[in-house]
């Protein structure tokens, strides 16, 4: 079966600086991925490369078999690859429920209230503000309310840009924990971009090192966990 | 405790009239005047002593209220306020017009005794507020119903242009300077989908208005079409320069999108200025054709074998039936651009507006197509300026590019912003404030501009979000809550 997303040598540039040096990474269907790597590592360029801002210099990106390279986001997005971008950014002066309302953009043909309902048993406490302004909520909170807006459009991949980044150790987990649920009630897809290695290698099926804008090593969640060199670099080990 | 009531308030209050006084000495206590030839100097004294008596006792209640006082400043406020509203009852009923002396009333002049009683209400007023809070134990503050607020507002906004006209006590003057205020009423509303909803900073909004009124003036004196024939088209054609206009330039943002939009307000200006086979140039279009009420003109002597408005009617010719329609037909125009802006930010194109202006790059991620959304944003605000246009070149019967310079975009965007951003009460009350208030003060002439600087340095300072910073959700609680 070929994988949902296959990411085959990519390159990106920032102008004259190469972020990515030809990057292969492949999503199937169902599965959890985490991206790990340092800051600067390119992690965040990926996913945004991904979504077509910036645009691969060389290289393909293929989406349900499909060459998504020079789309743009917006089109990208309405293929079914929904992200929630790096800073949460969620519409501060919109309710929760306009935030949400949002979020069907992207498929129209999506049931909402539906959606909604279905936010709100992952997030009750979405349910709680739902009239209130998205500027009010804590950080934990606009957190579960980007990633409830991403998941209304009902997307077949869902991008997470560092969703614990910012939270209290216990939110964080908490974010994990629904993103483990979401995977595992509605067969989702995430390809999860994460500083907080320990947790995204426990929750994912496979992972990804990203060094210096390459893949530097992959495997399963706990082969990564086991593996010295990420035990060093990412996980607090005694640094090299 | 009462601070004890002495003399620093008084050397403040002193102080601050003598700067007063200095400062408007040239201003107000001169005026230089040219008969013939040879200019004169002639003196205002009368005008001059009454404003700086009215700062000094200003002054006075603010420092006063400011210091905890209540009694003193609650008395004083309304002397002035009382002082105020009989100069201006004396004045506006024309009793003091058969005395030719200069000290008619008690405060020269509508503008100072305006002043005079609106700043002496607003003294008792704080002052009446802080005696009231002073021994109150602070309680959990109920949040108001801005909803319930805002709606009886608007309700109560609309009733009063409604039944406006006819009033008694209104006038010719009074209907042509509400007609104005409504025309930027409409068009604060019009831009406010441009500026308040989408967040695109247009400084050259006069443009499409000038669209507007040049393509109702031309097809109207060309084909000789009609008013109810024009608008739609008007209005379509301001749409099409809105996405012209918009195409190249939406891709910029904030300050490179406003001097852009700029540019482009003075091209099609210099453009209608120097075309002359087309607009006629500087010497504009005149005899434009006057709106008619379904067909019926408002005429006094209807042409051969037409009925004309106060025939249909039965009633006797007065020219005054023109200037209400004008004015019902602002009005309807303006509710139309309300009505509409209403019923978009609750659908998915006004939501996206609102969004894009919130934040950009998500509205990417979510799908939001941003050129697209910009746009249709940029065209619709565009169409009811170029209903406003067609208005008002039927109004006046005549237009020139002299009527769609700079400062009229400058006016609305002051609007819309003092307003605060995508409030629609707040944008009608904005326009009441800084159109209405320098017509109203017409007799100071020149120094009426005053009046509109007052009117924005106090917005800024009393409510520097704008008038209304309230924004109310699209969307409430569904009648069945998920398990919260």
């Amino acid at each position: 079966m070929t994988p949902l997303l296959k990411v085959s040598g990519v390159r990106t540039f920032y102008g004259a600086i190469e972020a990515l040096r030809g990057v292969d990474i492949e999503v199937a269907e169902g599965e959890i991925v985490t991206l790990i790597g340092s800051n600067g590592a390119g992690k965040s360029t990926l996913l945004m490369t991904i979504c077509g801002n910036p645009q691969a210099r060389a290289g393909e990106i293929r989406f349900a078999d499909r060459d998504i390279t020079r789309f743009r986001t917006w089109d990208i997005v309405r293929l079914g690859i929904a992200q929630t971008p790096e800073g949460r950014r969620i519409f501060p002066r919109m309710t929760v429920l306009e935030n949400l309302q949002m979020g069907a953009v992207a498929n129209p043909d999506a049931d909402f209230d539906d959606g909604v309902r279905r936010a709100f048993e992952l997030f009750p406490v979405l349910g709680q503000r739902r009239n209130q302004s998205g500027g009010t909520l804590s950080g934990g909170e606009q957190q579960m309310l980007a990633i409830a807006r991403a998941l209304i459009s009902r997307p077949k991949l869902l991008l997470l840009d560092e969703p614990s980044l910012g939270l209290a150790p216990r939110l964080a987990r908490q974010i994990f924990a629904v993103l483990r649920e979401i995977n595992r009630a509605s067969g989702t897809t995430i390809f999860l971009v994460e500083q907080n290695a320990y947790h995204a290698l426990r929750l994912c099926h496979r992972g990804y090192v990203l060094a210096n804008g390459v893949v530097t090593l992959e495997g399963t969640g706990s082969e990564l966990l086991q593996n010295p060199a990420v035990q060093a670099a990412y996980l607090g080990g005694t640094g090299q | 405790m009462r601070p004890p009531f002495a003399s620093p308030l008084l050397r403040d209050a002193v102080l601050v009239a003598g700067i007063a006084g200095v400062l408007a000495f040239p201003f107000v206590g001169l005026l230089l005047t040219t008969q013939g030839t040879a200019p004169t100097l002639s003196t205002r004294f009368p005008e001059f002593a009454g404003a700086v008596v009215l700062i000094f006792f200003g002054r006075l209640g603010i420092s006063a209220a400011r210091r905890g006082h209540s009694l003193f400043p609650i008395v004083l406020g309304i002397a002035m306020a009382t002082v105020g509203a009989f100069s201006l009852l004396f004045e506006t009923t024309g009793m003091a017009a058969d005395s030719a002396a200069p000290w008619h009333a008690f405060v020269p002049g509508t503008f100072l005794a305006t002043v005079a009683s609106a700043g002496g209400v607003a003294i008792a007023v704080v002052a009446g507020r802080n005696h009231l809070l002073r021994d109150s134990v602070p309680v959990a503050q109920k949040p108001l119903p801005m909803k319930q607020l805002l709606l009886w507002t608007g309700i109560a906004l609309a009733g009063v242009a409604i039944v406006l006209p006819l009033l008694p006590a209104v006038d010719r003057r009074l209907i042509d300077v509400a007609t104005l205020v409504l025309t930027y009423v409409m068009l604060g509303w019009g831009l406010n989908i441009v500026v308040g909803l989408a967040g695109l900073l247009d400084l050259g909004y006069v443009a499409f208005y000038a669209v507007g009124a040049y393509s109702y003036a031309l097809l109207s004196v060309t084909f000789g079409w009609s008013f109810w024939v024009c608008l739609p088209l008007a209005g379509a054609l301001a749409a099409l320069f809105g996405i012209l206009l918009g195409f190249p330039v939406l891709r910029l943002r904030g300050d490179y999108l406003a001097i852009v939009t700029l540019g482009f307000g003075e091209m099609i200006r210099i453009i209608l200025l120097n075309w002359y086979d087309f607009t006629n140039g500087p010497d504009g279009i005149s005899n434009i054709g006057r709106p008619s009420f379904f067909g019926f003109q408002f005429a006094a002597k209807p042409a051969e074998g037409t009925e004309s408005f106060h025939t249909l009617f039965g009633i006797a010719y007065d020219p005054v039936h023109r200037l209400i329609f004008l004015y019902y037909l602002i009005l309807a125009l303006a509710l139309l651009t309300n009505a509409f802006t209403l019923r978009i930010r609750r659908l998915p194109v006004g939501r996206a507006w609102e969004a894009l202006r919130e934040d950009e790059i998500a509205c990417r991620s979510l799908g939001v197509n941003p050129r697209n959304t910009k746009l249709s944003a940029f065209a619709i605000g565009a169409m009811f300026a170029g209903f406003a246009g067609s208005f008002f070149a039927t109004r006046q019967g005549f237009v020139s590019p002299e009527s769609f310079t700079f400062i009229e975009s400058a006016i609305l965007v002051a609007i819309v912003v003092l307003g605060g951003m995508g409030s629609q009460i707040g944008v009608a009350v904005a326009a009441i404030i800084l159109v209405g208030l320098p017509e109203y003060f017409r007799e100071l002439q020149e120094y009426r501009m005053l009046a509109f600087g007052m009117g924005m340095v106090l917005i800024m300072l009393w409510r520097p979000g704008g008038l209304l910073t309230h924004r109310e959700p699209t969307i409430r609680t569904r009648p069945q809550p998920a398990s919260a």
